[in-house]
């Protein structure tokens, strides 16, 4: 892989230059580079560090912390099979073993491109993808493709490879997926306008509230205002550790679970 | 009385073209900002803190609160970061209210800011939505060209930038700490405190964060007032809140109501349990949120009613699971979940949580015995409130609730020599068979 063109390198100074301090930058700069050579390649890495000014190895740590940046490429179209457990349940597990068998790949794999196809497809199993209302979901280039079942998975994988149009059901026409990177960098498509307001799940309750005539109060209600909480009882009411943590007072050392979490370190 | 659903966030949904700065402004959009302006920053504050609206991301903290603790005598820049990262397993809120409602956040993001005096704010989005990052990339840059961001922006003085940062994947950094250091560009692992972000943030500046759901809510509250937001709610948990059902309902999807409803009234709402069948186990609030059963569709779904049953409202993703389901198979899932997102910084989390999914999967597969139940238990308490953060400690609620309720379903496995459900009756399109 050859280093990166000048137009790459000009837009990653762009990325690192939105942030008070440009290391900010490296998140959106990897699904650049990702758009440009199809993977985080070692010169991607170098060229980083050297517009940030921080060592490869640094950028190199941090592109293996995240899931999204790959160090092998991945296909044209990458299919992300949500297997956490409730798509797993609702048929994500079904899917994704069915998908494994069709395209003869494993977790993580890129199907061979066969004669007459026009795009590569990968596979892969992610976690919740925040649509579980449309389970079992599948994402391919991050788009969502609701309500999937395995026989449709595999029509769409072979309209996919085929090259025919396919659309998100919740979004635009699919991108390839360096397309899709580079919108993650940071730099848009046009595409916005295409798709819906919201899927039919997003909908169900507001549809039922418009048939009953249900709304928020429209005046403002009459009765008394809340009382300011003191910072006391807001940490008694606060349910979880996570929000006590975040309410100790920071001059109060002797906070057992934060004395607890250093000592764990 | 208030309506049993109450759409404010999600009212927007059903317009035509809704993610756009017109449609938005034709249903009032933008109209509370400068409302905002015509207060002080401090009377901002204390309508956020009047109104009782706590924090939609899962701890419920006092969002007014929260503000009031930026130091405003610290000379460095203040910064407002919105958590976008939506990655609790269950938790469909913030995604589809950004999809369809994005300008309703951009406002929001603006007079957060003005009111904690902060002129650069971030918008930290997951990076697995593609379209979802689109319409909110696009709502900011509407936002500017129509003088609603930049500088001095309707004539106030006040000065916002906004940036769209997209994360890589990490479910991690939707805590908010490691969220900050994914922002400042490292790996995400969660960041020791004291100091709080309040005071040393980002780039150790003082920073609030909140939660998408949270900062969209405010407003409405300033151009509702805070009275009218207290109307609705429960006396400690105010205002509206998107409840999202998925799995086993015959309508699963948003719905929008006062904090406080019950899951049997929303379920009555959603059609039932598909197929007629029973409710088995849910979660109240993600898979962080230890489960409950057919026993609690009563409680009150506010923050004080979910804790009393034993378990937490956290993101209000409410996953139904029938009894078709097998809760060890359910669990067994979310852990070696929670295994693969540990960031690895602390050891009874990294370590902890492969061990989990060692006693699990072998009791799944029926090979175990009893005494692996005690010894999952013990597991979980080197796990709970020993860990860095609440990851670790999340990771042990499916577990522990799954004991507590189902003892006999593990115990089952080791009878039956393997799990004794089948799967492919849990599925969406098993939905169909006649029930027995
Ligand atoms: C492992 C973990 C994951 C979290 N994920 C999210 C998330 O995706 N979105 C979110 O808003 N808060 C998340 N939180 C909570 C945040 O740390 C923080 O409490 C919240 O963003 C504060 O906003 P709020 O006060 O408006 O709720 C998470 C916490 C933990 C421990
Ligand atoms: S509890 Fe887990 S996720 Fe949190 S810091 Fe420790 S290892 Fe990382
Ligand atoms: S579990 Fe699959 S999208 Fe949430």
């Amino acid at each position: 892989m050859s280093a990166l063109d000048d137009k790459t390198m000009g837009e990653l100074r762009e990325i690192a230059g939105r942030y008070p301090e440009k290391r900010s930058g490296l998140l959106p700069m990897l699904h650049l580079v990702q758009s440009a050579q199809g993977k985080v390649t070692p010169e991607a890495i170098e060229a980083c560090a050297e517009i940030l000014e921080i060592s490869a190895a640094e950028v190199s740590g941090v592109a293996t912390f995240y899931t999204m940046y790959k160090r092998h490429g991945v296909g044209d179209f990458h299919v992300g099979v949500c297997t956490n457990t409730l798509c797993a349940v609702m048929g994500g597990d079904q899917i994704f073993e069915r998908l494994k068998q069709h395209l003869e790949i494993g977790n993580d794999e890129v199907a061979d491109k066969r004669q007459g196809d026009q795009y590569s497809v990968s596979l892969e199993h992610v976690e919740c993808n925040a649509a579980c209302d449309y389970a079992p979901v599948v994402m391919v280039n991050w788009e969502f493709m609701d309500n999937q079942t395995p026989e449709g998975a595999v029509q769409m994988v072979e309209s996919l490879r085929a090259g025919h149009d396919v659309r998100s059901t919740r979004g635009p026409k699919l991108c390839t997926w360096r397309e899709a990177e580079r919108v993650l960098a940071g730099f848009p498509d046009g595409r916005v306008d295409e798709g819906p307001s919201a899927g039919p799940a997003s909908l169900a309750g507001l549809e039922i509230a418009r048939e009953r005539g249900w709304t928020a109060p429209h005046v403002p209600a009459p009765g008394a205002i809340a009382p300011t909480p003191s910072k006391e009882s807001a940490v008694a009411e606060a349910d979880t550790s996570r929000a006590e943590s975040e309410t100790i007072d920071e001059s109060s050392s002797a906070d057992e679970s934060a004395a607890e979490k250093r000592e764990a370190q | 009385m208030t309506d049993t659903l109450t759409p404010v966030l999600t009212d927007m949904w059903d317009v035509e073209r809704s993610w756009t700065l017109a449609a938005y402004e034709s249903k009032g959009g933008y109209q509370a900002l400068d409302k905002a302006f015509g207060m002080s920053q401090d009377d901002v504050i204390a309508a956020v803190k009047d109104s009782g609206l706590r924090g939609r991301g899962g701890a419920g903290f006092p969002t007014g609160m929260k503000w009031s603790f930026i130091p405003q005598d610290n000379p460095k820049p203040k910064y407002l970061v919105v958590n976008a990262d939506e990655s609790e397993p269950g938790t469909c809120k913030d995604i589809p209210l950004m999809m369809g409602n994005p300008h309703v956040l951009v406002e929001g993001v603006i007079i957060s800011s003005y009111a904690i005096r902060a002129n650069k704010a971030f918008i930290y989005i997951r990076g697995e939505v593609l379209h979802v990052i689109r319409r909110v990339q696009a709502a900011v840059a509407e936002a500017y060209a129509a003088g609603h961001l930049g500088k001095d922006i309707h004539g106030s003085g006040y000065d916002l930038d906004v940036v769209v940062h997209a994360g890589a994947g990490a479910y991690i950094c939707g805590e908010e700490t490691a969220l900050l250091e994914g922002l400042e560009g490292r790996r995400g692992q969660p960041r020791l405190r004291p100091p709080f972000p309040a005071v040393a943030g980002l780039y150790a500046s003082p920073t609030v964060i909140n939660n998408v759901e949270s900062i969209a809510s405010v407003p409405s509250i300033v151009a509702n007032g805070a009275q009218w937001f207290a109307s609705m709610g429960t006396e400690k948990s105010k205002g509206y809140g998107i409840f999202s059902l998925s799995g086993h309902v015959t309508k699963p999807g948003q719905y929008e109501a006062p904090l406080g409803i019950t899951l049997r009234e929303l379920l009555d709402l959603a059609g039932g349990i598909r197929g007629g069948r029973e409710l088995k186990f849910w979660t109240p609030g993600g898979s962080s949120t230890p489960l409950l059963t057919a026993d609690h569709l009563d409680i009150p779904l506010d923050f004080e009613g979910v804790g009393a049953a034993g378990s937490m409202l956290g993101t209000r993703a409410l996953q139904i699971f029938d009894d078709t389901v097998c809760v060890v198979r359910a669990v067994l899932r979310w852990t070696e979940f929670y295994k693969h997102e540990s960031c690895g910084k602390c050891t009874p989390c990294r370590e902890g949580t492969w061990w989990l999914v060692q006693t699990l999967a072998r009791l799944e597969k029926g090979q175990g015995t009893e005494a692996d139940l005690d010894t999952l238990l013990d597991q979980c308490d080197n796990i709970l409130g020993r860990s860095f953060c609440a990851l670790g400690d999340g990771a042990t609620s499916p577990i522990s609730s799954s004991i507590q309720y189902f003892r006999d379903e593990y115990l089952a496995h080791l009878t039956h020599g393997g799990c004794p459900f089948d799967a492919a009756r849990s599925t969406a399109w098993a939905g169909q068979e006649v029930t027995a």
